[in-house]
């Protein structure tokens, strides 16, 4: 497409402005603050974080990376098998499976870590009811400590596994099987040398959105860690001690692994494999197994998939758990309305939906102008070789993790500034919206830069050879093909700045408190009946988005458009 | 005075020239194709009088107007691509209309004369159905018609035959060519095809390496091509380096020094069923039977000449092999002065 080079400029303004001043700029304070000890330049902190007598901090990094690496195992392990078992098996229930498989990605993680603590944890049910199975003094078996995190991890992250692969798998030429079988190799040679290799772009890319969600994981830690240490809680504690200066060293220790991570991953990911180039219709063909295996996969999977949708079903049934009603019992022992009563009537328990909700929308307005801004320029504004660091930069905040965007904020807008309409944004309102922007505008930019990158440039030709001006081509042709992706990015932010925690819990003040906040608040007075019905309500909320995106896209459920690059 | 004419048109591309200094008159209501291998610019020739390459140097005059530097919008040139480039959000109606609303004709009118050129191409049925759910040919004739239905002055064809099946392709050829007799328009095809381009046009240009080598009718191009590439393109003539000196009859004794090459199409080799004593001999190595005709390829001391005859009874005798004896038509073959072949 050929735009003057007038039309890059003001989105190209834009952005420029939008990147130094809410991604560098905090960036830049932080690693100033980490070098200061008591307003004197200073590399105290820093010996701090490395003093070999004082360890907490390596510790915690150390446990991080271990706990990072091996939720990247099990979510592959989980993601790949039901990925397979969803594309390559014909069964009735196929789709229905393949529905629920991707629910998990609508669930806030603090919902999700409540919902495994409701199910898993010490006095969760399914310990409470082998406890009294085998009428035993105590549950024999809970999920607690780096165990519980892990599968915590892998129950929310398998979902990047799970997206990827199958997208892989059915995109892969079916000749391609049969080419291998007819040289008379084996379902598991097939496998390790065709299939795998067609795989290795989205395990790659799985991998790395797994670890770096793990890495930034707050929720599960908070809740599960029992005594350890965990980077992202140090920071936090660090942060509520008032040691600022600290808490920058410890972001700055805690980003530099994961972009780190981040940048290896996405070098070693991009010589992505050639697509199937067979002509003519391919068809898709599975593997030949022996009937035994499939049953067993099948079987597995639909138990797999079962267990992701527990936890939601209980915090359901939780929700209308009367309070003081569930103590030592398997089940709640008294049911009541009264927690869905509370919310709607209690305007100090409902605020803080209103509240999420306007964040919510503040957010994605802002993420949609940003976020197609820099589409636009990534993919028309004729960059070539510096198309893939103008790409790797403007999406890297979506890898920062939220404690560390938190921390950046804080020590940038405590004081007015010409970037915060001079004004003190740290501890008003609009401070969260702008964390959640930050955090999600680059799902903006990759769902409609992959939508822009699908638009051929002939069609834009034949709409100006049959007499369209640039603004008519753009209305009639380019955004219609457009609102899809867009529309898909939006809604993801929307998710995630509604459901947002572990920014928020460093930025709220008690009157912009956001729900995931008050959530926890009544988890803390062991409140579990009203946190249900919040979190409940949250899950109505979300559903309620996607439901009018879909309306308005007219297309079916929406897919995580940030992975399938 | 031509209708359409390109003077000395020059495209670089990063220094490189993919078109050089092409010129061609094309008068109103001809049907004009450029004919190439891939690569020889002629796409980037038939996107400059589009409108969507500007040239590095030359003019386009249309209908007396320089419209070099105008932009695509604003030329009324209509253009079927190579993908076709149908708008998939739309339904075939849409795309059709598409044009005519941008000419903020009314709504009455629009729907006559979508109705009306979708009735030419057969897709009256069709006409609510989004295009992706059509067939190659039927998408093809949707491209077709968004083009025509717009009254362009010059519609552009780039390539619009090459993702159909072979039978497909002879009917929308037929079609194509109805098609333009009926509306008179001045027609610009672009192909790689020479069949296509014999069959389907007034006039051609054959492109080679960014230059336009000859411009002519059919019939001229195949009889009296300009350059051995030419006659090697159109009439898939074998290139004979011959020493010496031959007559080439009536008109033309070339004298060769030491490089004279003669274009003979297969056609003028025949292979004899009794030749004549003492006359020259080849030997058969390959064998093509395709009905009608029946193509060699034989060995003429150390040239590989291809030679094509009607089947008949001796034709089918042949087997690869065989010395036969052979005769050259020359009064229909091309005389070339030195180089290479």
């Amino acid at each position: 497409m050929r735009i003057g080079r007038r039309g890059i400029i003001l989105p190209g303004i834009l952005l420029a402005v939008f990147f130094a001043g809410y991604v560098l700029y905090p960036f830049l304070q932080t690693a100033l603050a980490s070098v200061h000890v008591d307003g004197r330049l200073s590399l105290g902190h820093y010996r701090e974080l490395f003093d070999p007598g004082n360890s907490a901090n390596l510790e915690a990094v150390a446990n991080s990376v271990m706990v990072s690496i091996l939720s990247v195992v099990a979510s592959a392990v989980a993601g790949v098998f039901l990925a397979f078992v969803v594309t390559q098996f014909n069964f009735t229930g196929r789709r229905t499976l393949s529905r629920l498989a991707v629910m998990p990605i609508a669930l806030p993680p603090l919902v999700g870590v409540i919902a495994f603590l409701f199910v898993f944890g010490e006095s969760g049910i399914l310990p409470r009811l082998f406890q009294i199975l085998l009428g035993l003094e105590r549950p024999p078996l809970f999920l607690e400590g780096i165990p519980a995190i892990v599968v915590i991890h892998a129950y929310s992250f398998h979902i990047y596994f799970y997206l990827l692969v199958s997208e892989a798998l059915r995109r892969m030429d079916g000749s391609l099987l049969e080419a291998a079988e007819i040289l008379g190799s084996r379902p598991w040679r097939t496998f390790r040398r065709i299939v795998l290799p067609h795989l290795r772009p989205a395990l790659v890319g799985g991998s790395v959105l797994a670890f770096m969600a793990s890495m930034a994981s707050f929720s599960a830690p908070y809740l599960f860690a029992g005594g350890r240490r965990f980077i992202t809680l140090q920071i936090f504690t660090t942060k509520l001690n008032g040691e600022l200066d600290l808490a920058a060293a410890q972001s700055v220790m805690l980003l530099a692994v994961s972009l780190g991570f981040f940048v290896i991953f996405n070098v070693l990911g991009r010589d992505a494999g050639g697509r199937g180039g067979s002509k003519g219709v391919s068809r898709p063909k599975a593997l030949r197994l022996p009937r035994v295996v499939r049953r067993i996969c099948i079987m597995l999977a639909v138990v797999l998939v079962a267990i992701e949708m527990l936890p939601m079903l209980v915090i359901v049934l939780v929700s209308f758990a009367q309070e003081g009603s569930w103590t030592s019992q398997l089940f709640p022992s008294a049911y009541t309305i009264e927690n869905y009563r509370a919310l709607v009537s209690d305007p100090d328990v409902l605020s803080p939906f209103g509240n999420s909700l306007l964040m919510g929308v503040l957010t994605v307005c802002a993420a949609l102008v940003i976020g197609v801004s820099g589409a636009y320029v990534l993919e028309k504004g004729g960059l070539r070789r510096g198309k893939l660091f103008v790409d790797t930069l403007l999406t890297s905040p979506y890898a920062i993790p939220g404690t560390v965007v938190a921390v950046g904020l804080i020590l940038s807008f405590n004081r007015p500034s010409l970037l915060s309409g001079n004004a003190v944004l740290v501890g008003t309102f609009w401070i969260l919206p702008l964390a959640y922007l930050i955090r999600t505008y680059p799902l903006v930019v990759r769902s409609t830069a992959a939508a822009l990158a699908q638009i051929d440039d002939s069609l834009l030709e034949a709409g100006q050879s049959l007499g369209a001006g640039a603004w008519r081509r753009f209305r009639r042709i380019i955004l219609p093909l457009l609102i899809p992706g867009i529309l898909s990015g939006c809604l993801l932010a929307m998710i995630a700045a509604v459901g947002e925690f572990v920014s928020s819990i460093l930025l709220y003040a008690y009157s912009s408190r956001p729900i995931s906040v008050e959530i926890l608040a009544q988890l803390r007075t062991f409140n579990f009946g009203a946190a249900s019905a919040s979190c409940v309500l949250l899950l109505l909320m979300i559903l309620g988005i996607v439901a009018l995106t879909n309306v308005v896209a007219g297309r079916s459920a929406p897919r995580d458009l940030f992975l399938s690059n | 005075m031509a209708f359409l004419s390109l003077r000395k048109l020059t495209k670089e591309f990063a220094g490189k020239a993919a078109v050089r200094e092409a010129s061609l008159e094309i008068p109103r209501g001809e049907f004009f194709s450029i004919l190439g291998p891939s690569g020889c610019g002629k796409t980037t020739l038939l996107r400059m009088i589009a409108g969507f390459e500007l040239p590095t140097s030359g003019s386009i005059v249309l209908n007396g107007n320089d419209v070099t530097s105008h932009a695509a919008q604003d030329r009324g040139i209509g253009m079927v691509f190579q993908n076709y480039a149908l708008f998939p959000h739309m339904t075939v109606f849409e795309n059709v209309a598409f044009g005519l609303q941008t000419q903020k004709k009314s709504v009455q009118e629009i729907a006559e004369r979508v109705e009306r050129i979708l009735d030419a191409v057969r897709l009256r049925e069709k006409t609510r159905l989004s295009v992706t759910t059509l067939s190659g040919g039927e998408q093809q004739r949707v491209a077709v018609a968004r083009a025509l239905v717009v009254e362009p002055s010059v519609l552009l064809l780039d390539e619009p035959l090459s993702n159909l099946d072979v039978a497909l392709r002879l009917q929308t050829r037929e079609e194509i060519r109805s098609l333009q007799r009926k509306t008179g328009i001045t027609t610009v095809y672009v192909t790689h095809d020479q069949s296509e381009a014999m069959s389907l046009s007034d006039r051609i240009a054959v492109m080679n390496a960014g230059c336009v080598e000859q411009v002519g009718t059919p019939a001229e191009m195949y009889e009296s091509p300009a350059s051995p590439f030419v006659a090697r393109f159109l009439g898939g003539a074998n290139i004979l380096r011959v020493a010496g000196s031959i007559a080439i009859p009536p008109e033309i004794t070339v004298r060769g020094g030491d490089g004279l090459r003669v274009a003979v199409k297969p056609e003028c080799i025949s292979l004899l069923e009794k030749p004549a004593p003492g006359g020259p001999t080849c030997v058969i190595e390959e064998k093509e039977y395709l009905g009608f005709t029946t193509n060699f390829v034989i060995r003429v001391s150390s040239d590989r000449v291809r030679a094509t005859m009607v089947s008949s009874e001796f034709s089918r005798r042949l087997k690869p092999g065989d010395e036969v004896g052979y005769a050259v038509d020359w009064s229909r073959s091309t005389a070339f002065p030195g180089g290479s072949p």
